[in-house]
């Protein structure tokens, strides 16, 4: 079909039937018809399928968009919100465009997304209206959109550790790119880095949803200790001990547990909470390993260690600090 | 010490040399690996073609045969494949065309391209990513962008969008429907970071 000839259909006319089945189905009407219709357009040409994607990636990276919505539309500022003065500077961008003529029609009611950010080194506890917690880690957006028939918060990025209260009518769901994580009861861990997701499970159950349910079985019921780990195109399950899983929630108390853990690894953690970035150049070095518990955002105590114990060359960038031996 | 689950075991995660790779499994990569490379595709293309006309037909083309290879079998690198492709396809369409402009085949080893994957868009901070989505915003058409806002900031349906902008549903669809491949192009294909 692609060698046929010259162009198998014009690009142009397929990414605008793309972005017209894309645009139908964030729509509420979406059926199960539309979707059979959707399934079966796609299955006409791979040329259907990758103009797909590609709008498709294009309009979830817009998501991110809705971080500027807070700084637009809500009163008062709840408990542990976090608006850099950045993103407000833009926001005032965009309240001239959005606002101006809008201002009239605000009357329709529709639930409002509350949105709640940490920055670098930031620790916030958010407390729900239904008696549920979520505390941010360092470097978190999470948008929550929290009604009495609907309990679902987005973790655009970062971690965050839910204790929820438990309604089985209306369970909490918290999404992930296109991942699912339904509560059943349950404290359970959600990290989200760039290219890997992890939901670990300290007390209950819940479910954890990977994309595309058409592909793949669709749910993963998660126990106790058990965490999910997906990146790309993979999903393992990984038992960790409770003693691993409650170290790894140091960062709760403010501290960084490490027991084992390498210097490559240590460094990376740090860097999380932390403006000036470790370095470890030298693989051999990386490779050292070491245990402690530091004070998360105290990079000083932890190249103290790395000066005096380890015997190891702590030179002071300014922006970095590079350790070698 | 990792337990494979059963979804691992049944579905599409499993990596057998053979296996066809699952649509999932290919969009996946499709989406982190070569949508980044666009823009540098792009200058490629539009250096590489003298009519314009063509380049997205081309872009497309491209995409559709990288996918197909990723089907059986997923590339180990992106970017030389991709641009192998990309020359590749050149140099036929050329062809057809009885037109061999040189540049095509001299100016693959020019355009140094490394074979290191992570492109800038992988890691880019939460900051510049906005400024990005912000500046490709900015350059759409005013009631697009209008509806666009709408939708992805006020979080509003398409009915509301309707009822506030003062036009009738399948207008914001068309509205919204251009600004999601309008803004597919500018952030991956043009460089709305650096616009004016």
């Amino acid at each position: 079909m692609t060698d046929a000839n010259w162009f198998a259909a014009n690009a142009k006319d397929i990414d605008t039937q793309a972005a017209i089945w894309l645009e139908r189905r964030d729509d509420q009407a979406w059926s199960a018809q539309d979707q059979t219709a959707l399934d079966a357009w796609l299955a006409e040409a791979l040329a259907h399928r990758v103009a797909y994607w590609r709008i498709k990636a294009a309009w979830g990276r817009a998501d991110r968009l809705v971080v500027l919505r807070s700084a637009v539309s809500d009163a008062p500022a709840p408990r542990g919100r976090f608006i850099p003065p950045v993103l407000l500077k833009i926001a005032a961008v965009f309240v001239v465009v959005a606002v101006a003529g809008a201002l009239a029609a605000n009357m329709l009611t529709r639930p409002k997304d509350r949105v709640f950010t940490t920055p670098i080194g930031g620790h916030e506890i958010v407390r729900f209206a239904d008696g549920s917690q979520v505390e941010l880690n360092t470097d978190t957006i999470l948008r929550a959109r929290m009604t009495t028939d609907q309990r679902v918060i987005w973790l655009e990025k970062g971690e965050a550790y839910f204790q929820v209260k438990h309604d089985a009518l209306h369970p909490l769901i918290v999404m992930v790119d296109n991942h699912r994580v339904t509560d059943l009861g349950t404290k359970f861990l959600v990290r989200h880095d760039t290219a890997r997701l992890e939901v670990a499970v300290l007390e209950g159950r819940v479910w954890f949803d990977v994309p595309d349910g058409r592909m793949q079985p669709p749910s993963l019921p998660l126990a106790p200790g058990q965490v999910a780990i997906a990146s790309g195109r993979n999903v393992s399950v990984e038992r960790k001990s409770m003693r691993t899983l409650t170290n790894e929630l140091g960062w709760r108390r403010g501290v960084l547990v490490f027991r084992d853990t390498t210097l490559a690894d240590a460094a990376a953690e740090f860097n999380r909470y932390n403006r000036q970035k470790l370095s470890v150049p030298d693989p051999a070095v990386g490779f050292i390993k070491i245990g402690g518990i530091f004070e998360a955002t105290n990079v000083g105590a932890f190249t103290e260690v790395a000066e005096d114990v380890l015997g190891l060359r702590v030179k002071d960038h300014g922006s970095e600090i590079v350790i070698s031996r | 010490m990792v337990e494979t689950t059963e979804q691992n075991r049944e579905g599409a995660d499993q990596r057998r040399p053979d296996a066809e790779m699952t649509a999932s499994e290919v969009e996946v990569w499709f989406v982190r690996e070569v949508l980044p490379l666009e823009a540098i595709l792009m200058r490629y293309l539009r250096h590489n073609w003298r009519d314009r006309g063509d380049i997205e037909d081309l872009r497309q083309e491209i995409y559709v045969r990288v996918c197909e290879a990723a089907q059986r079998q997923i590339p180990d690198m992106a970017k030389p494949f991709v641009f192998t492709t990309a020359r590749n396809l050149l140099i036929t369409r050329a062809r057809q065309g009885h037109v061999i402009p040189i540049e095509v085949v001299a100016d693959i080893e020019t355009l140094n391209i490394s074979t290191e994957t992570p492109g800038p868009d992988r890691n880019v901070m939460a900051r510049e990513e906005l400024r990005r989505l912000q500046a490709a915003i900015d350059r759409l058409p005013a009631r697009c962008r209008e509806a666009v806002i709408l939708k992805k900031i006020e979080g509003l349906s398409r009915r509301e969008i309707a009822a506030r902008m003062g036009i009738a549903e399948a207008t914001v669809s068309e509205h919204l429907a251009t600004g999601m491949s309008s803004l597919a192009s500018l952030l991956y294909g043009g460089d709305p970071g650096r616009a004016p």
